[in-house]
């Protein structure tokens, strides 16, 4: 991104209490202009506290929210440049599509011209052209999604925030919506800032992500780097499946007491034939035990290993070749040895509980 | 349900039937005779229509007064108050309705007389000439609150007010706040967000509870008996030619006059949606 990328959205130390609870609790945040960045953390993390506070539904307790360099902290949402697509995307029931997609045009008093023509493009962008004179309930639970993207847009805020916005959506409409929604991005060139829990999403989609936790920022960085390198063992373990190896068994594996995580992916399995074990090189770490659960996934196969260490290793593989019953299927109570290159290893001694 | 529909209409043709008797005057008889004359009655007398246009503009004025009451409470209830506060409000605006009604009209009947606790209490802050300005208006005006229009335009208002109140609670309740939000995300200042989205989506509710204090307002004649200028209504009316005078055709006649206005205004609520608020 670099220094001449500007800034669009800036929190500085911004908190935000309902009575007791710290729902942002003290969260620097820069989300640079025209980037498509995710806020990914459970339920309850301050994600959708910290999108509501720059839409200006919320109001800071503490810090400051600037857009663009000014202040909003006290600005009314009404007079903020920014627009939402809400998660039940509060679509007007009595109005028909149109008249939904036009209403922030309208309100603003934007000539009948070029109001026009405006909803049209903006139906257009999210395909949907002929569904102008439908009401919102005459359309499916995509389409909604279209509309309600598309009348955030039609207004060409600075920046557009997504609340979950594919959550009632089903797998296969939330795949498309996604590819869909990058395109979008990509067109109008706006910045886009996504809330979701769901971080398969976060990682296709975004620019930039940030990992929240009990209101607080964890990590912020690309998809990449949020996945190869968590900051903490709460990233490692809400940004994919992570093994947690603790200090025990750190010392029988690598022969030093430093707990580190490692990716279920970056593990093989090999079978033991008879009472010889697989050969492993020496950049890489290795750990007896026996298979205790064997999950097909379809495009790959899950294993739970019980380590004779004392703790449980997950490995995911592709399956790569047609699996069925022969000699060198890996089954239930199975001895193997799992292998892993040593730099798959990720300290996770950076920060304790927060 | 269809023996229900049954003994309903069924009472409903009796009546139309007996609507078409004759009434013979002379001997104060019902005469068995099928004919329009009870019908022609009804239309020709002047009185009558006098009676029921009376009764409509009294209903429409006590459905205004209700909605301009229960609309800013509701929408406090909904909006604005605590679980608590809202807990406590629903609780004082459906209490009146366990005490028996006459009660509370004959209440109404002590508060508002001459030395009442309204009369005095307005005469305490100031408003006593505001009062008797009131009462010396010429149509709704009279000698005293229990013997005005007025006054039982303002005992009807209390009686039917829950009925306005708790629909139109209800469907600003079913206004998600996301709606107000994104309104207002869009860039409507609130008197915009109130009055293309708040509004028309709490106005079937509105509908719905306008029902309750127009056809009820409609067809009461206690109230008009205990409190007004005697001058009757529509309800009074029919009980003083079944009762009274025995011209049962005429009181059956008169009967239709009410469903015939709730037929028409029940077409216009169905259409406004208020049937879904319900």
């Amino acid at each position: 991104m670099g220094d001449v990328a500007r800034a669009a959205v800036e929190f500085i130390g911004v908190s935000r209490r309902f009575g007791s609870v710290r729902a942002v609790d003290a969260v620097d945040l820069e989300i640079v202009d025209g980037e498509f960045f995710s806020m990914l953390g459970p339920s309850g993390s301050g994600k959708t506290t910290c999108l509501r506070l720059i839409g200006g539904f919320e109001r800071p307790s503490a810090g400051q929210i600037l857009l663009y360099g000014a202040d909003v902290s006290r600005i009314a949402p009404y007079d903020r440049d920014v627009n939402t697509v809400f998660q039940d995307y509060a679509l007007f029931p009595h109005m028909t599509v149109l008249d939904n997609v036009g209403y922030g045009l309208k309100v603003r008093r934007v000539a009948r011209a070029e109001r026009t023509q405006r909803v049209d493009e903006a139906l257009a962008l999210v395909r949907l052209e002929s569904f102008g004179a439908r009401k919102p309930s005459q359309l499916s639970g995509g389409q909604r999604q279209r509309v309600a993207l598309a009348r955030a847009l039609v207004n060409r805020p600075k920046v557009l925030l997504l609340d979950e916005p594919l959550g009632a959506l089903d797998l296969k409409l939330r795949q498309e919506m996604q590819v869909e929604l990058k395109r979008i991005q990509r067109e109008v060139g706006i910045t886009f800032i996504f809330v979701t829990h769901d971080q398969e999403e976060a990682l296709t989609m975004s620019d930039r992500i940030a990992v929240f936790n009990a209101g607080r920022v964890e990590q912020v960085g690309a998809p990449a780097d949020v996945y190869e390198h968590p900051s903490s063992e709460f990233v490692a373990g809400f940004v994919g499946i992570s093994n947690v190896v603790n200090a025990d068994a750190a010392l029988s594996v690598v022969g030093s007491p430093e707990p580190f995580t490692v990716r279920p992916e970056k593990i093989v399995l090999r079978r033991y034939e008879g009472v010889t074990p697989p050969e492993v090189s020496q950049n890489d770490c290795s750990a007896d035990g026996v298979v205790r659960d064997v999950v097909y996934l379809g495009a790959q196969t899950r294993y739970l290993v019980e380590a004779d260490a004392g703790f449980d290793l997950v490995v995911v593989q592709q399956n790569q070749t047609v699996t069925g019953a022969g000699p060198t299927t890996i089954g239930r109570g199975c001895r193997v040895r799992a292998v892993w290159p040593s730099d798959a290893n990720r300290d996770m001694t950076i920060k304790g509980d927060s | 349900m269809l023996w229900l529909g049954g003994v309903y209409l069924g009472s409903l043709l009796g009546l139309v039937w007996q609507s078409f008797y004759t009434f013979d005057d002379f001997a104060g008889k019902v005469r068995h005779d099928l004919g329009f004359d009870t019908w022609e009655r009804l239309w020709s007398n002047e009185t009558n229509r006098i009676i029921v246009g009376r009764t409509v503009l009294m209903a429409l004025a006590v459905t205004i007064a209700c909605a301009m009451l229960a609309y800013p409470l509701a929408y406090f209830m909904a909006r604005y108050a605590t679980r608590r506060v809202k807990a406590v409000l629903l609780f004082l605006a459906i209490m009146p309705l366990w005490s028996n009604y006459l009660v509370r009209v004959y209440s109404w009947k002590l508060i508002m007389a001459k030395e009442g606790a309204l009369p005095w209490s307005l005469d305490k802050v100031g408003l006593g000439k505001g009062l008797e300005w009131a009462l010396d208006l010429p149509y709704i005006g009279g000698q005293g609150l229990t013997f005005s229009l007025l006054g039982q335009f303002i005992v009807f208002t209390y009686v039917w007010l829950p009925y306005m109140v708790l629909p139109v609670h209800a469907a600003l309740e079913r206004v998600p706040r996301s709606f107000v939000e994104a309104a207002g995300d869009l860039g409507a200042r609130p008197a915009t967000v109130f009055r293309s989205v708040i509004w028309p989506l709490a106005l079937p509710g509105v509908v719905a509870g306008s029902i309750f204090t127009f056809s009820l307002t409609l067809g009461d004649y206690i109230v008009p008996t205990i409190i007004g200028n005697s001058k009757p209504v529509i309800g009074a009316q029919v009980y003083v030619y079944q009762g009274v005078a025995g011209n049962l055709p005429l009181a059956a006649a008169f009967t239709f006059v009410p469903i015939a206005i709730m037929a028409v205004y029940l077409t216009i609520a169905k259409r406004l949606g208020a049937f879904e608020a319900l």
